[in-house]
C-alpha cells in the first residue's frame, strides 16, 4: 500500500511538522502534485508525492511533528490499477484495506474509491469542514440520508477526537471504526501524539490509561521525567479553547486542549512563531555548521575577478530593459559559477558514505539571509542550463518565496554547490562554511571601482573579490584554483553567459 | 509630484518591498541597502513598484542617487 513519508528536506532534516494538506482525502494526485506544507526547523516547505493515485487518509495529524521516513498519508492505486476486489487482501497486509472495509460500515467507503463515489456521500462544503476541522470523513459514519455525512457529523467528530473522553459520541473518529488498523498505531488523542513528539516520547512505550486503552496526554506527561518536560505552550496553536461547551467535564480543564488547525497554519506568521523560527534556525544552522567545522577539512581560497566586461555589457543590457526584467551583478556571477562548477566537477556534488559523488547537474544552492536572522541557501535548479533571463527570473522568484518561508522540497534538498554572495551588503569577501554534504561553497563580495593595473597602464574598473571554501578530501588547492580562475574567464564574455 | 506624495509613494513601496522594516526606522538619512537591508534584489523590486505606483523609471545610471530615503523621495519627487 503506497504512502506518503515524510521526506528528507536536507542533509540536516531529522524531522517535520505538518502544518497544512494542501489535498483532502478523495483527491487524485499525480506525481510531483504538491500535497503538504512541512515546518522544519528552518522554513515551512510544500512536498510533492512521489505516487499517484487517490489520498486515501491522513496518518498524521495538522501540528504532529514526526521523524523523516515516517508514513504521513496513505495513497491508494488509482481505480484502473485496482486489483479485483476478491484478491484485494493479498496486498494490503495491514488489513486496512477500504474495499474489505467497505461493507460493513460506511466509514471507510472513502478509502479506497474513486473520487466520485466519494463525492457522492460526502457533499463538498462537508468535505471542506472536515478539512478545515482536520477530520477525515472518510471515518465518519454518516447521519444524514442514505448514510451521507452531514456538518454535525464532522463537528462531533472534531470535538471527538480532540476530547477522547468516554462521554465522547459514538463516531469517534479513532474507535470502533478500524481496530484492526491499530496493531501498528498505538491508539492516542492528536493532542498525545503531538505532545510524545515534542518530549521525543515512544507512544508504544506507554501505558494509555484513556478509554479503550488510548494514551492521553497526561500518560504522555507521566511518561517523562519532570526535569525533561517542556513547558506545554510551544506554539500559538494551543491557546484557544476552541469548543468548551463540547468538551465534556472532565477532572481536569484543558482550557489548551483544541489543537486547532487553521491557526496553527497559520501560526507561522505570528509575531511569536516567527521568534521560535529564528530560534530553532539559528539552532539548525549552528547545528549543520558545527558538523561540516568538524567532519570536512576545508581550505580556502579566493581571487579578484574581473569585471569590467560584465559591468559594462549588464549596463548596456539594462539600458534597454524595462525595470521587470533588468539583471542584476548576481545573475552574471551565479550563471559563471554554475558553468564553471559544470566543468570542474570535484566541486559539485555530495560527499556521502565516504566518498565523493559528483553531480551531472549543477543545482546551485543560493544563500538567502531571511530579515528576522538566520539564512536558508535554497537551489536553482540545473542552473548551468538556464539562459540569463531565465536565471534572473528564477532567483527572484526563490529569493521572495525563501524569505516568505515557502520553499519545495526539492529546492532545499538538491542544490550541488552553494553560493554566497554577501557583497550585496557591503562586505569586500566572505570566506563560506561548506553546506554538508557539498563540497564546495563560493563567496562573492562587493562590486567595487577599484584601480587596476593592465597592459602596464593603471585604470579603474569594476571588481569583486571571489573566494572558495572546498573540501579537501575531494579536491585540492590546484584544482580549486582552476574553478574560480575558470568563473573570472566565464565572466570576460559576459554575453556569451 | 509633490515631495510629500513623493514620501508617501517611497514609503509604500518599501513597505511592499521589505514588510519588517519599521516605519520609525525609515529615516530620511537611512541608506536602503545598509540601514534598512535591501539587498539588490530588494532594490530592483523597489525601483520596479515606484515604477508601477507613480511612473518613474529610474535608470540603473541614476541608482547612487536614490541610495537614501531621501535621495530616492527627492528623485520620484522630481521626476514624477
Amino acid at each position: 500500500m503506497p504512502e506518503l513519508r515524510m521526506p528528507s528536506l536536507g542533509a540536516d532534516m531529522e524531522h517535520g511538522k505538518v502544518v497544512e494538506w494542501l489535498v483532502k482525502p478523495g483527491d487524485y494526485i499525480h506525481k510531483g502534485d504538491l500535497v503538504a506544507a512541512v515546518d522544519t526547523d528552518k522554513t515551512v516547505m510544500d512536498i510533492e508525492s512521489f505516487q499517484e493515485g487517490v489520498v486515501a487518509e491522513f496518518l498524521v495529524d495538522i501540528g504532529d511533528t514526526v521523524d523523516v521516513g515516517t508514513p504521513i498519508a496513505r495513497i491508494t492505486a488509482t481505480p484502473a490499477e485496482l486489483p479485483p476486489p476478491l484478491t484485494s487482501g493479498a496486498n494490503s497486509p495491514d488489513a486496512r484495506s477500504p474495499l474489505t472495509a467497505e461493507e460493513p460500515t460506511p466509514a471507510h467507503r472513502s478509502a479506497g474509491s474513486g473520487p466520485a463515489e466519494h463525492d457522492a456521500k460526502v457533499p463538498p462544503p462537508v468535505r471542506h469542514l472536515a478539512h478545515t476541522l482536520g477530520v477525515d470523513v472518510g471515518r465518519i459514519s454518516g447521519s444524514g440520508p442514505g448514510g451521507e455525512v452531514v456538518r454535525a457529523d464532522v463537528e462531533r467528530a472534531a470535538a471527538a477526537s480532540v476530547t477522547k473522553a468516554p462521554a465522547a459520541p459514538p463516531v469517534a473518529a479513532e474507535a470502533p471504526a478500524a481496530p484492526a488498523a491499530e496493531t501498528h498505531r498505538v491508539r492516542s488523542s492528536p493532542l498525545a501524539r503531538r505532545l510524545a513528539a515534542e518530549l521525543g516520547v515512544d507512544l508504544h512505550a506507554v501505558t494509555g490509561t484513556g478509554p479503550g486503552g488510548a494514551v492521553t496526554e497526561d500518560d504522555v506527561l507521566s511518561a517523562v521525567p519532570p526535569r525533561g518536560r517542556a513547558p506545554k505552550e510551544q506554539s500559538p496553536n494551543v491557546q484557544g479553547a476552541e469548543k468548551p461547551a463540547e468538551a465534556p467535564p472532565s477532572e481536569t480543564p484543558r482550557p489548551e486542549a483544541r489543537p486547532k488547525p487553521m491557526a496553527e497554519a497559520s501560526g507561522r506568521k505570528q509575531p511569536t512563531a516567527a521568534g521560535g523560527k529564528a530560534e530553532s534556525l539559528r539552532q539548525a544552522i549552528g547545528a549543520l555548521m558545527s558538523r561540516s567545522k568538524r567532519e570536512i577539512p576545508h581550505y580556502y581560497l579566493s581571487t579578484t575577478l574581473d569585471l569590467a566586461a560584465a559591468m559594462a555589457w549588464m549596463q548596456v543590457a539594462n539600458q534597454q530593459r524595462p525595470v521587470s526584467s533588468r539583471l542584476v551583478p548576481s545573475a552574471l556571477l551565479l550563471k559563471a559559477t554554475a558553468i564553471a562548477a559544470k566543468e570542474v566537477p570535484d566541486m559539485n556534488g555530495f560527499f556521502t558514505k565516504g566518498a565523493f559523488q559528483p553531480s551531472n547537474s549543477v543545482h546551485l544552492g543560493v544563500a538567502v539571509a531571511l530579515r528576522h536572522g538566520g539564512l536558508v541557501a535554497p537551489a536553482l535548479h540545473d542552473a548551468h542550463t538556464l539562459s540569463l533571463d531565465q536565471l534572473m527570473d528564477q532567483l527572484r522568484d526563490l529569493v521572495s518565496r525563501a524569505r516568505a518561508g515557502r520553499l519545495q522540497r526539492a529546492e532545499m534538498a538538491d542544490p550541488t554547490i552553494t553560493v554566497t554572495n554577501l557583497g550585496d551588503l557591503g562586505v569586500e569577501s566572505v570566506y563560506g562554511v561548506i553546506y554538508p554534504p557539498q563540497v564546495a561553497m563560493v563567496g562573492f563580495g562587493k562590486v567595487l571601482e577599484q584601480p587596476w593595473a593592465h597592459n602596464g597602464m593603471l585604470g579603474t574598473r569594476h571588481a569583486a573579490i571571489a573566494t572558495l571554501s572546498a573540501d579537501h578530501r575531494v579536491s585540492d588547492g590546484l584544482r580549486g584554483g582552476r574553478f574560480l580562475a575558470r568563473i573570472d574567464e566565464l565572466l570576460q564574455k559576459p554575453e556569451e553567459l | 509630484m509633490n515631495q510629500q506624495d513623493a514620501r508617501q509613494a517611497v514609503e509604500a513601496a518599501i513597505g511592499k518591498v521589505a514588510p519588517d522594516v519599521e516605519p520609525e526606522d525609515l529615516e530620511g538619512s537611512a541608506r536602503l541597502r545598509q540601514d534598512l537591508e535591501l539587498d539588490s534584489l530588494d532594490f530592483l523590486h523597489l525601483v520596479e513598484v515606484i515604477a508601477g505606483s507613480t511612473g518613474v523609471d529610474i535608470p540603473e545610471a541614476d541608482y547612487p542617487a536614490v541610495a537614501t530615503v531621501d535621495g530616492l523621495v527627492t528623485y520620484v519627487a522630481g521626476h514624477g
